[in-house]
């Protein structure tokens, strides 16, 4: 059976640590100089022990990735970023508003980023902040909504994420979120596919091996929209999320589907004492 | 013409007098190589930016010939000396005939 | 885990795949270079290049050159399916004759980086560059 045979490898593959030196660097990042991340530090009290420290995915890449996320101008992230300051300023929908005419400058939304996914009294939902983007698209600016993973839509949370950059990631696991905490605490645990992995299996229990050629880091999201070598553009957590799904050889979620929303506030959560730090450069 | 080409670029805003200084340009452009195929087997053709160009005050600090190796989105690093007060002028060549242009001034 | 033979051979031919893949060089490339010198001889001195020795994507690849006094720095990739890769010509303002830059290369291959100098001869320097066929890319 061809299946057994992907298995045999692929389980192959995790458990040898003959392939070159594993762990986290000791570098650290501080952005145009100034803008300090923390991009190691003590795991939260959630996470039961199964993990001492949680490291940033930036460790995780080799220096000449690394470097390219130091300077803004270096960092082709911030192209979009650019963009998307562009649109920010840009009325669009019927209501002849902008994003700036009730938000104020991008400057303005620093913190935001930081606790999002989180849970919104008045739609009675957890929500992503592409979800709160949309909203106000269309029920404030008359204007339609965006792509889940389109460019516009990745661009917009990178910028906001960028005027975060630095602060602590702190999302909301108690409460009315609790729920759709515990339920991307499950999926994040249960193992799927033909090759019959869990995101556990990789990013608790084999961050700093190889994966063939991809040194396998935990999983943090605290870095996205991520800028990817591989595809040269941004990518969304839902997006990654998918692709990871996919590669166990399971049927994966779309973006925006509650169980990768309860995923993303789960994997938020994980990193939540690491710096917001997207865009971010990543493989 | 692509679609939301935008440039990106480093510059002092101020140095001394002959000081050597750095920049830092970055361009969002697919770069298109002319390798990929699309979903029906036909060959997309090439569509990349094809030249770069800095001058600073009318004179010649970097010409680069790119061709389809350059990555997604190109990004040049470069030195540049800065005799006196003026005004770098950035210039992109699309293989579609587009032109991109920034300028940056500097005073010294 | 019970494997036919068929399997097996599959398997040790999937792995050993699944490591670096090489490219043999490109003639081109050559050509490209006696274009470039119009077949002077080159020294190994006088110009470098920087790029990494495993490259953490192929799509994007940064690399440096640097070649004191010259007046252009030819690149070229000689696994690609065309070597081309920028010709840097350095002007009267440059502040020296340095720069960066990010490339794409298809597997693992040589970058060659050949540099006219001010007296008029020329330089080549070259690196390989390993590229590897990622893993769960997502």
């Amino acid at each position: 059976m061809k299946f057994k045979a992907l298995t045999a490898v692929a389980a192959l593959m995790l458990t040898s640590t003959v392939a070159v030196a594993g762990g986290a660097d000791d570098d650290s990042l501080v952005i145009n100089g100034d803008i300090e991340i923390v991009t190691k530090t003590a795991a939260p009290a959630h996470l039961d022990g199964h993990l001492d420290e949680i490291i940033s995915g930036w460790h995780f890449r080799d220096n000449e990735t690394q470097a390219m996320e130091m300077d803004d101008f270096d960092n082709p992230g911030m192209i979009f970023v650019d963009q998307a300051r562009e649109t920010w300023a840009t009325v669009d929908g019927s209501e002849g508003k902008s994003c700036a005419s009730c938000h104020g400058e991008p400057e303005d939304m620093a913190g935001v980023k930081a606790v999002y996914p989180k849970w919104n009294e008045g739609a009675g939902e957890v929500r992503t902040l592409v979800m709160q983007i949309n909203d106000c698209r269309t029920t404030r600016m008359g204007a339609d909504a965006w792509k889940y993973d389109g460019g516009d839509t990745t661009a917009m949370e990178a910028l906001l994420a960028s005027v975060s950059r630095g602060m602590p990631v702190n999302v909301a696991i108690d409460g009315p979120a609790a729920a759709t905490w515990e339920k991307g605490k499950e999926l994040y645990y249960t193992r799927t596919g033909i090759l019959d992995l869990s995101c556990a299996s990789c990013h608790e229990q084999n961050y700093g091996n190889y994966i063939r050629a991809d040194h396998l880091s935990q999983g943090q999201i605290n870095g996205f929209p991520a800028y990817r070598l591989k595809n040269a553009k941004l990518n969304g957590a839902h997006n990654r999320f998918k692709g990871c799904v996919r590669d166990t050889r399971a049927e994966t979620y779309k973006e925006g589907s509650p169980e990768f929303i309860a995923l993303e506030l789960y994997v938020a959560s994980r990193g939540n004492g690491l710096s917001v730090e997207g865009p971010s450069v990543r493989n | 013409m692509a679609s939301g080409v935008k440039p990106r670029v480093k510059v002092p805003k101020s140095a001394s007098a002959g000081e050597v200084i750095t920049i830092k340009s970055l361009i969002s452009h697919p770069m298109e190589s002319g390798q990929r195929k699309d979903g029906s087997g036909n060959i997309i053709p090439r569509s990349i930016i094809n030249r770069f160009t800095c001058e600073y005050n009318g004179q010649s600090v970097i010409d680069i010939t790119l061709e389809p190796a350059i990555s997604t989105n190109p990004y040049f690093q470069f030195d540049a000396t800065v005799p006196e007060a003026g005004e770098f002028k950035f210039t992109w060549y699309d293989d579609d005939g587009s032109v991109y242009e920034d300028t940056k001034k500097v005073s010294v | 885990m019970e494997f036919t033979r068929r399997e097996t051979l599959a398997i040790g031919a999937g792995a050993a795949l699944m490591t670096v893949l090489p490219f043999r060089a490109n003639a081109s490339a050559d050509d490209a270079i006696a274009a470039f010198t119009g077949g002077a001889a080159m020294a190994d001195t006088g110009v470098e290049l920087g790029a990494p020795e495993i490259a953490e994507n192929g799509n994007t690849v940064p690399i440096d050159v640097s070649a004191p006094g010259a007046s252009a720095i030819l690149v070229l990739a000689a696994g690609n399916p065309t070597p081309g890769v920028a010709t840097f010509n350095f002007g009267p303002l440059a502040g020296d004759q340095t720069a960066s830059t990010r490339i794409r290369l298809a597997g693992t291959q040589d970058v060659i980086a050949v540099a006219k100098l001010a007296d008029g001869t020329f330089a080549r320097a070259s690196k390989t560059v390993k590229v590897t066929i990622g893993g769960c890319g997502g």
